[in-house]
């Protein structure tokens, strides 16, 4: 179903900070995860399987990969002839000087936002890895009255700035007192940042904002106005990992060992850019136990709980271990590999040892060779 | 133009449904990806299939050519199908029929040359090279050929090529072959000249409008030129259970030369959307391929899985080829076998044999389940046995 009323609008470079390690030479969106996915497939998969046919996408800087990865938006039905996805790179206008915050991002697609004829607005962003189904939150958002809902989640909040909330059970979980803090607490309400108003709502507020010189989302529009506007929060209790740092990003791929099934759900599949590989080669005397793999992979030695992208390819007697292999990882033989993360094209030279831990994983930068 | 018609009977369940060229192949494939990426990669970018024998799947497939960047503003893949005309309306009586048929597909790109291909075979061949050897040695029709074992060579066309590379003669399958060159089933023709002979060869009413019977051997003997070109490298028929089976576990056999993963030669497939394959704690895979989507828990060995493939925990999978989202569930073994797709073996059954299992060595083969087919609880589909029904548990 297309509910053609909605426009997506998602950030790809949201808290790039939070992972300077990955997104130091790509965007938060593009930033591989899960065997053959970027971080933007999830919120965009979301949005085309909840019928959202039209979808911006709001960059910054070093958005090359993503420009590479969506180019037409073919692989998630994006690619038509009006209406269906936009990049919008920053835009300069008004002395603003491009999408370093949310609201700059806005700025910058204010004539996205007018020429669009939708009614309303959903806005991710691209560093939280979930498969949340967009149509009940219209639902909940329509019949809830808000002016503004927000997705969230119960738990430890992430290691960002970013909004907790207190809300009103009694109302509908509207919220009533906003903080936006760093720390991790412990069992708070914290948000998605995925959300949910009118279009004419969020151009007006964006307006203000612009008029009044403010560029924070959350610190000038929300905090400020938890009482004069409706804000309502939706719990979300399915697969909802956010990720916050290197370790979080470790962290958040090896649970999919454990429950990919919950993120990977066969209604609401993830769509990624079409690769050409070939099935994945089991060698002679392989032994792969507890891993995820994507095609195109030649694995002839040992691996062990753990992440592994296209081409990757496992020497026979080389040993892999609770490790993420990024594309193209070539792991010669005798090589021992624990706790590390390899970024695109690296290569393991023969019987070379690297071992993290795995609360300190160790991380190699794309394409070195060790 | 890429004949496409056909209905492949010796693969019995595998085409009851489907045409031949629309069966699975090689993890991911269909074995139309084959001459379609080749024609692509060798700079082809107009290409006609014929199609005849249940064209759904086949259509379905192809759809606007996409995944094999034939979507094209002239030209591109175009599906070609029998059709009415005021005279009437006939299917395609024959391969050179079929292209009797759509002169005016072809007259309308007015090509100098054309290449014709079927869709029944494994291989990676540059078309173009043979092209410029056609154009090199001034030929009227240059046939692509392969040497093939003394031994095999009787099941084959084969070709007796001169010194100069121009053929001799023709034998179709003799009993005593003089030669062990034989055709690929490519052919390259001047246009011109193809044209004539698919007009004559129509006003013949004893011809049986066939390429290989009628068409090249009315060429030979009008002394038009004919020249054999030289392929090296790997070509396998699948028209059959036993080579369609041998062709699948040549991919996991690292001798022999067919990389499917070449950057330079890839092989375009339209893929389907499905997430990593998960290798659980439990499970032994080796020597074998496993696509997007599977989930094993079982022991895998000489195996191919197709995509979204479940082989369940304590499930045994041996020296066979699993087609897309097929079911093994725990305690069933299944072994020299081809399991078609969305099959479902179901609790402790059993699915072929290993030849050295059985006394008696000719009635062993290879087993075959066919599309969907539901082969319950305990229950046995012996070596060689090719099954469209479910089959019932075992009496106990």
């Amino acid at each position: 179903m297309r509910i053609n009323n909605v426009l997506g609008l998602l950030y790809s470079n949201s808290y790039d900070d939070a992972l300077p390690e990955l997104t130091n030479l790509r965007t938060m969106g593009s930033v591989p995860f899960g065997c053959m996915y970027r971080l933007i497939d999830f919120p965009l998969s979301s949005m085309v399987n909840s019928g959202v046919g039209k979808v911006g996408v709001i960059t910054k800087s070093n958005y090359r990969s993503l420009m590479d990865h969506l180019a037409m938006g073919k692989p998630w039905d994006l690619a038509r002839k009006n209406e269906a996805l936009f990049l919008l790179p920053p835009f300069s206008a008004g002395g603003i000087v491009g999408n370093q915050t949310r609201m700059e991002g806005l700025f910058g697609a204010m004539a996205f936002l007018q020429n669009s004829k939708e009614e309303y607005v959903i806005m991710s962003d691209c560093h939280t890895v979930c498969n949340i189904d967009y149509r009940l939150l219209m639902k909940k958002h329509k019949s809830s009255g808000a002016d503004i809902t927000v997705a969230a989640c119960r738990g430890t909040a992430p290691n960002l700035s970013c909004m907790r909330f207190q809300v009103d059970a009694a109302q509908d979980d509207r919220i009533t007192e906003i903080a936006i803090q760093r720390d991790p607490t412990p069992d708070t309400l914290y948000s998605l940042n995925i959300f949910v108003m009118r279009k004419s709502l969020l151009e007006r507020l964006a307006q203000e904002a612009l008029r009044m010189g403010r560029t924070d989302f959350e610190r000038d529009v929300m905090q400020p106005q938890v009482q004069s506007l409706r804000m309502h929060a939706v719990v979300e209790d399915g697969f909802v990992r956010v990720i916050d740092s290197l370790q979080s990003y470790y962290d958040v791929s090896m649970s999919l060992l454990v429950c990919h099934q919950s993120l990977f759900s066969a209604n609401r599949p993830v769509l990624t850019k079409v690769q050409d590989d070939m099935p994945t080669i089991y060698g002679l005397h392989s032994s792969v136990k507890n891993c995820l793999a994507a095609d195109g992979c030649k694995l002839e030695g040992k691996a062990e709980h753990s992440v592994v992208f296209r081409n990757v390819w496992i020497e026979p007697g080389a040993v892999v271990k609770n490790c993420i292999l990024m594309q193209g990882t070539y792991v010669s033989a005798g090589a021992h590999l624990e706790n590390v993360i390899a970024d695109k094209n690296v290569v393991i030279k023969p019987n070379k040892t690297l071992v993290g831990t795995p609360n300190y994983p160790v991380y190699l930068g794309k394409g070195i060779v060790i | 133009m890429l004949l496409a018609g056909g209905q492949g009977s010796r693969l019995g369940v595998l085409t009851k449904n489907v045409a031949k060229p629309a069966v699975p192949y090689g993890g991911k494939y269909k074995i139309i990806d084959f001459p379609l990426s080749n024609c692509v990669n060798s700079g082809i970018d107009t290409v006609g299939v014929l199609t005849q024998y249940q064209p759904l799947e086949l259509t379905d497939y192809l759809g606007s050519g996409a995944p094999w960047d034939l979507d094209r503003m002239n030209g591109g893949v175009h599906v070609l199908s029998p059709y009415q005309q005021i005279s009437g309306s006939t299917w395609y009586k024959g391969t050179a029929n079929a292209i009797y048929q759509n002169i005016h597909f072809i007259d309308r790109y007015d090509p100098d040359y054309v290449l014709i291909l079927s869709g029944d075979h494994i291989y990676k061949m540059d078309y173009a090279k043979m092209l410029d050897y056609h154009k090199e040695k001034q030929a009227d029709c240059t046939i692509a050929m392969l040497e093939v074992p003394w031994d095999e060579a009787s099941r084959f066309g084969l070709m007796i090529v001169n010194d100069d590379g121009t053929i001799a003669a023709f034998e179709e399958k003799p009993k005593n072959p003089r030669s062990n060159k034989a055709s690929m089933g490519v052919y390259v023709f001047s246009w011109a000249k193809l044209r004539a002979y698919l007009l004559a060869d129509e006003a013949n009413e004893s011809s049986s409008n066939d390429f290989g019977k009628d068409v090249i051997p009315a060429m030979h003997q009008a002394g038009e030129r004919m020249v054999a070109y030289a392929f090296d490298g790997y070509w396998k028929d699948v028209g059959t259970i036993d080579s369609l089976w041998e062709s699948n576990m040549d991919l996991l056999n690292p001798k022999i030369d067919l990389d499917l993963n070449d950057p330079d030669w890839r092989i375009f497939a339209r893929s389907p959307v499905a997430p990593p394959h998960h290798i659980a704690p439990s499970a032994v895979v080796q020597n074998s391929m496993v696509s997007a989507g599977c989930y094993v828990g079982g022991m895998v060995d000489f195996s191919i899985l197709f995509p979204q493939v479940t082989v369940q925990e304590g499930a045994i999978v041996r020296d066979s080829i699993i087609m897309p989202g097929a079911i093994v569930e725990s305690g069933a073994v299944v072994q020299y076998a081809i399991v078609a797709e969305n099959a479902v073996i179901r609790q402790n059954a059993a699915v072929g044999c290993r030849p050295e299992d059985m006394r008696d060595k000719d009635a062993w083969g290879i087993a075959v389940v066919g599309i969907g087919v539901e082969v319950a609880q305990g229950a046995v589909v012996p070596a060689k046995a090719m099954v469209d029904t479910d089959v019932g548990g075992a009496v106990i």
